[in-house]
């Protein structure tokens, strides 16, 4: 697993100063060099697993399976980003995880037909429910971040008691059984083959992806000439919209070469009356509703971390609580805030993990936590406090579950895996924490 | 010990002006320990006041009281003639009142625009962060204090310790300021750094801003200040005006918390 370590190409930089390495190319195109160098050892994971199964690992099946697995974890690291950041830690995520799952479970299967008298054709059932999860979620954050912000117990306590005490409620929740049966609309978030969003809305989608891209480069630049600041060579503009751009379309390419089942595909053509092609019929699956939810999670949260006034203050607090709190700032707010978030963010990752399910169990989310705050730390989130990225974070998430995906893969079992994981887990950070010594 | 609070008579010639800022018989506790007992202070337009004092003589303490970051158990503050109530940095700020802290107060994750408009961020019509006016703006402000000033989008913890304090000066001269606590200022710095602080005094002074000095150098004390207030296990002993002591009648206020002359009133002649 030596892979994350050596992926970024440090080693060049040591070249004579007049000739112009590599990193200062890539300094010059100011891509992030950490995320760069973790996007490069994902490539190098991902190849090694495709030779190591003998050239199978990378089919189009494969990679979205592992982001719909990955996404309920990619979802959570983003708000924990932000307690990370800000000097605290959530360890109740699994738990809070698990009581919204139940509450979508009940909700559905129980309270709403039975004591609001809303029948399963009741139009928007599902969001109904919905809501009143994200709401549970963001009052138990709220309680949590309010116990943490102005009362001042440490968050590793806090939270630490939420996930022993809300796990409990999980099991008076339910009376101590799983719960089944779901609204079929709200299945469609667990992915899957119909939970798919379609060939031509997939090809839509990358093309919006690829139009944002531009517009957004353009838009920069434009703001920086109005202002007479430095610009960016014109090439590492080019590069930068062109390799975003190939990736956004490889991406929909892979998800529009994951086609429905066989069966599904026939069962479908029957009913609508399509001739089946000789060889069988290929219907495009696109991409899963849970990879499009972390993909519009990930933008919402990129833009609250970096365009908003609240995540300037979760950051500035993270770098200096004291300068933050002269500054003027509402610290016990800010960071009562960032609890409500990842409540939220825990409640639209229960909503995946329910409807994959079809329901849910006592054991929903366990060790949810575990899994959440590696994938925040190997993304390069710092315990110290005031760095980390949100689309680190969603990178970890899917670097880790590659690792685990790809061992489970060529026949590792879970031991295995989690041994491995431990260890990346502790080389990625200590890599990391070792180049920004020789950094400074 | 014949330490007594002495009432801080306004300057003759400034009598009919009304000061900027008067404390009156602030009182600060940490737990039993007083660090401020029955301070009273006045600030006018224009006009730079020296606080100094030994470590843990009330200094800071007094001045966090004005900059909103501790509150006063008992006493008032008037700004302008009106009584105001300081519960905040921000509640200070809306009255004009910044604060170079002696620790800059900077994140150091943030860069240089981040720090100047940390808590009062510019934003877009749509409420998002206008970035590029804030550097605009930073751009603007160092070309006046410090222009060899170019890391702009560099964490302030890459920065040097003297474009740090330029960060730290900037954003308290860039709101305009009316009053204006230094709290040691230039004891980061090199020489022609320290030359550079001593011209933006002067200049503020000359805009009519208000300026409380703490500083541990008594010879910037002297270049600098109009009066010099003697802080002494918490209380102000002494405020008075430059040209009426010397270095040493302040050295000995501040050691043994007494005018080396007659108690109350400074003596004609220095001591030899």
């Amino acid at each position: 697993m030596t892979n994350l370590a050596d992926a970024p190409p440090q080693a060049v930089s040591a070249q004579p100063p007049q000739r112009r390495s590599f990193r200062d190319l890539v300094i010059q195109t100011e891509i992030n060099f950490r995320l760069f160098g973790m996007l490069v050892a994902w490539a190098a994971i991902l190849l090694l697993f495709h030779f190591w199964s003998g050239g199978t690992f990378l089919r189009p099946e494969n990679m979205m399976s592992l982001a719909v697995q990955a996404s309920g974890i990619a979802v959570i690291s983003t708000g924990m980003v932000l307690v990370i950041v800000s000097r605290n830690i959530d360890l109740s995520v699994g738990s809070i995880v698990g009581i919204v799952a139940m509450t979508y479970a009940v909700l559905m299967t129980d309270i709403l037909p039975n004591d609001l008298g809303l029948a399963g054709d009741f139009p928007f059932r599902w969001l109904i429910a919905l809501g009143m999860g994200m709401g549970l979620g963001m009052a138990i954050g709220a309680l949590q971040g309010f116990i943490i912000a102005y009362i001042g117990v440490p968050a590793f306590v806090v939270t630490l008691g939420g996930l022993l005490a809300i796990r409990g409620v999980v099991w008076y929740f339910s009376r101590g059984a799983a719960v089944s049966g779901l609204d079929p609309q709200f299945q469609l978030l667990g992915g899957g083959a119909q939970g798919s969003i379609g060939g031509t809305m997939t090809w839509l989608v990358a093309a919006l992806a690829a139009l944002a891209i531009i517009g957004l480069l353009y838009y920069n630049r434009r703001q920086r000439r109005r202002y007479g600041f430095p610009l960016r060579p014109m090439w590492a503009e080019g590069l930068i919209g062109v390799a975003a751009v190939l990736f956004v379309f490889g991406f929909a390419w892979l998800a529009n070469n994951n086609f429905w089942p066989r069966g599904l595909a026939e069962q479908y053509a029957r009913a609508n009356n399509i001739p089946i092609p000789e060889g069988g019929l290929f219907i495009p699956a696109g991409f899963p509703y849970p990879v499009v939810i972390v993909i519009g999670v990930m933008l919402v949260m990129t833009w609250i971390a970096t365009r908003r006034r609240f995540g300037r203050y979760v950051y500035a607090y993270g770098g200096n609580p004291e300068a933050a709190t002269l500054a003027g700032i509402n610290t016990r707010w800010t960071i009562m805030k960032t609890f409500m978030i990842i409540g939220v963010l825990c409640a639209v990752a229960a909503a995946i993990a329910a409807a994959r399910l079809n329901g849910a169990t006592l054991d929903i989310g366990v060790s949810y936590e575990l899994y959440v705050i590696a994938a925040a730390v190997v993304g390069g989130t710092s315990f110290a406090g005031g760095i980390g990225t949100i689309s680190g974070a969603v990178l970890g998430a899917f670097v880790m579950q590659s690792i685990a995906y790809g061992l489970a893969y060529v026949g590792v079992n879970s031991p295995g895996q989690n041994v491995v994981a431990g260890i990346v887990l502790i080389l990625a950070v200590g890599f990391d924490s070792w180049n920004r010594r020789r950094g400074s | 010990m014949t330490v007594q609070p002495t009432s801080p008579e306004p300057s003759s010639e400034q009598s009919g002006v009304t000061p900027l800022v008067e404390m009156r018989n602030i009182n600060v506790a940490f737990g039993g320990v007083h660090a401020v007992r029955d301070a009273s202070i006045e600030l006018f337009p224009g006009e730079v006041i020296g606080v100094v004092g030994h470590n843990g003589a009330g200094k800071s303490t007094l001045m966090r009281v004005l900059s909103g970051a501790h509150p006063a158990d008992s006493g008032e503050i008037v700004i302008g003639g009106k009584p105001a109530t300081l519960r905040n940095p921000r509640d200070a700020k809306n009255y004009a009142i910044e604060t170079i802290y002696q620790t800059l107060a900077l994140a150091d994750n943030l860069d240089a625009p981040g720090n100047l408009f940390l808590g009062r961020e510019r934003t877009t019509r749509g409420g998002q962060l206008d970035d590029s006016s804030m550097e605009s703006e930073t751009r603007k402000v160092m070309q006046r204090l410090n222009p060899n000033f170019t890391r702009f989008r560099q964490p302030a913890v890459s920065l040097s310790g003297g474009q740090r304090q330029a960060i730290a000066i900037a954003r308290a001269v860039y709101f305009n300021a009316r009053i204006l606590i230094m709290d040691e200022p230039t004891a980061a710095l090199g020489p022609s750094e320290t030359a550079q602080v001593h011209t933006l005094i002067q200049q503020l002074k000359s805009e009519g801003i208000g300026i409380f000095l703490i500083s541990h150098d008594i010879h910037d004390v002297f270049d600098l200040s109009d009066r010099i207030s003697v802080m002494y296990q918490g209380r102000i002993i002494q405020t008075v005006r430059r040209e009426e002591v010397t270095t040493d009648d302040v050295l000995s206020m501040i050691i043994i918390g007494q005018h080396p002359g007659a108690a109350a009133q400074p003596p004609a002649a220095p001591p030899a």
